[in-house]
């Protein structure tokens, strides 16, 4: 088995399918850390201060006046002038400058589609390529079952996929810790807000170091790119096409980013797996696309999600005719 | 053992309301290239992704070495080496790489056996380039490498010169006449060409529409379908004459085409010769493929 594993990550390897992702993400961190350091300067220019409690305050102002014309983003600026309220209140500064700050907010806003697209890199082909080679009759002509032949295939994805996220965060802390400095990671950050019907919830409210936030959102990273990775696996395998199966999934987590901004009054979107995609931001608090999603419902919507797939990924892949 | 090493019996594959596969029945023996015939579209790949495991049959068995494919699997594919259409391989590795790749999906292959099979197919000098790199003879060869490792008893080769230059072409089909017969492999080959199997193979199925019309060896289908075309002066007469000797197969304005029996045909000539008929020319014709089809299947033909 350890040997089929091999093989498989051999396979990748050849592909070059790492070193392409590598220099997506390091692209991508490049322009992110300098935009943001131009914001920064900008806000300076403009406040006149670096004292993030005076930041923090214009932040407050300017949503507040934007919330009479917010249409249906009325109740995200409420929660979040709030929870910005919060931390002013306690004196904690939501945005200690520094790698890990920046890596929170990097980690925060790739979870739910950057990350998954790399994954699909490496998913959405790694039986259809096989099929469109047609070294797939080779594959399944050895004297091993098929069965053992797609999970070595899907280990291979599991690795594959902690591979990307590792890649990610080292070359995230590499790049803004020289763009940063290298400070902060004890900066306290608070989680456990919820909301309920656009009302902040701070009772669950704790504080908790910036580095242990950080590793809470990359397992939860890592468990949004399984499940994405995993349903790219199962497209894989229904389809011949590597790119019929590409899009067809991009469709899905673009429709996902949409539905979560407009299905608030269809309720039983909530079961769909695209729409619980935003683990992370019932981590840092803001609103959920449907009242009443907890973390715990949307994990366990994801591993539902997952666990058919697989379910229906093996069954058709052991039976299925290779023509 | 015994010495038969790969068994069909009443083979079918039914794909919607379709039946490809009708019925098919046959058995390999140790050291035998058999061929499979027919023309495109006959059913030789779906028969031989059955044989391999990648199509599962509507109904019938299929045993290598006496193991039911459907039931043992593993322990039949230990013993069954093949190729199926092309010998795709993995361009983006070297050829050393893909050997290892299978060779680690069959327990016991060592590196001194990859060696040994890179030798036996010539390819030492190019194993560390990338396979896309490699002509199509040399991936032809790196398949056979590869069908090789496993030490197989049966050896499957889906149109082994497909795409093949003529010295590649006789290459070919002399390794898998030295794999016949000092390996002791059975080999089934698949053509769609009467002249290849011909030169390769000891005995042929005939496959038409999903059927086996016919198992024989290579020498009673050839000579049973052989013909002589005489060309003779003044032709009425010869024509006549012939027609008394044997059945006449076709005629044309110049020519007369009879069937070709080897210890009649002297006497036939004598009696053209004393008869006072000059006989200009007598060509001995082996069949085309596509004469032996319309004549055994009754009127399909190739495309």
């Amino acid at each position: 088995m350890i040997n089929l594993v091999q093989n498989e990550m051999t396979k990748l390897m050849g592909k070059r399918r790492f070193m392409i992702i590598a220099i997506i993400i390091i692209v991508l961190l490049s322009m992110f850390t300098y935009a943001q350091s131009k914001e920064a300067e900008s806000i300076l220019e403009r406040i006149g201060t670096t004292d993030w409690r005076t930041e923090l305050q214009q932040q407050i102002v300017d949503m507040q006046n934007r919330l009479s014309s917010a249409g249906q983003w009325r109740e995200q600026f409420q929660i979040q002038i709030k929870q910005s309220q919060y931390y002013l209140d306690n004196n904690i500064n939501p945005a200690q400058p520094g790698a890990p700050t920046f890596i929170r907010g990097f980690v925060q806003n790739s979870a739910e589609l950057f990350l998954p697209l790399l994954v699909m890199i490496i998913a959405v082909d790694i039986v259809s390529s096989e099929r469109s080679m047609g070294t797939i009759k080779l594959l399944l002509t050895r004297p091993v079952s098929r069965f053992k032949i797609l999970l070595s295939k899907y280990i291979a994805l599991i690795l594959s996929v902690s591979i990307v996220i590792f890649l990610f965060g080292s070359l995230s802390y590499l790049v803004s810790a020289v763009m940063f400095g290298n400070q902060g990671w004890s900066a306290p950050v608070l989680t456990g807000f919820s909301s309920q019907g656009g009302e902040l919830d701070i009772s669950g409210v704790r504080l908790v170091s910036q580095w242990q936030y950080i590793i809470q959102q990359f397992g939860l990273a890592w468990f949004i790119s399984v499940v994405v990775g995993t349903l790219s696996f199962m497209l894989s395998i229904l389809m011949r096409s590597s790119a019929a199966g590409m899009g067809t999934m991009l469709a899905c987590l673009i429709s996902g980013a949409i539905l979560s901004n407009m299905v608030s009054s269809w309720e039983s979107a909530k079961y769909l797996f695209m729409v619980n995609l935003g683990l992370m931001d019932y981590v840092s608090g803001s609103a959920p696309p449907i009242d009443g999603m907890t973390l715990g419902f949307s994990l366990s919507v994801l591993a539902v999600w997952m666990l058919g797939s697989l379910i229906v990924s093996f069954t058709v892949f052991m039976r299925k005719d290779i023509y | 053992m015994s010495d038969i090493t790969l068994s069909v019996q009443g083979l079918r594959k039914v794909i919607g309301k379709r039946t490809i596969i009708k019925d098919l029945s046959f058995e390999l023996k140790r050291g035998e290239v058999f061929g499979f015939l027919g023309p495109n579209g006959a059913g030789k790949t779906t028969t031989i992704r059955m044989l391999v495991g990648l199509i599962k049959p509507t109904s019938g068995s299929i045993h290598i070495c006496g193991l039911d494919i459907s039931k043992h699997f593993t322990k039949a594919m230990r013993h069954l080496g093949c190729i199926v259409e092309n010998p795709e391989l993995y361009p983006f590795l070297s050829g050393m790489d893909n050997l290892r790749h299978f060779a680690v999906m069959i327990s016991g292959i060592t590196q001194s056996r990859i060696d040994e099979v890179v030798q036996l197919v010539g390819m030492q000098d190019r194993m560390n380039d990338k396979v896309s790199t490699y002509s199509l003879g040399m991936r032809q060869r790196l398949g056979i490498a590869q069908a090789l490792l496993g030490k197989p008893d049966v050896l499957i080769l889906d149109e082994p010169t497909n795409g093949l230059d003529p010295s590649g072409i006789r290459e070919m089909r002399s390794f898998i006449r030295f794999l016949a017969e000092e390996e002791g492999l059975t080999v089934l080959v698949s053509s769609h060409l009467l002249h290849e199997i011909q030169l390769m193979c000891d005995r042929v199925a005939i496959v038409s529409k999903g059927e086996i019309v016919r198992v024989d060896s290579v020498e009673a289908l050839l000579s049973s379908e052989e013909r002589l075309v005489w060309r003779l002066d003044p032709i009425d007469q010869g024509k006549a004459i012939l027609r008394e000797l044997t059945a006449i197969v076709n005629e044309t304005e110049e020519s007369v085409t009879t069937s070709y029996i080897e210890h009649e045909v002297g006497g036939w000539n004598r009696r053209l010769v004393e008869a006072g008929v000059t006989v200009l020319e007598m060509n001995r014709r082996l069949p085309a493929l596509e004469d032996l089809f319309l004549e055994l299947t009754g009127g399909e033909s190739i495309d």
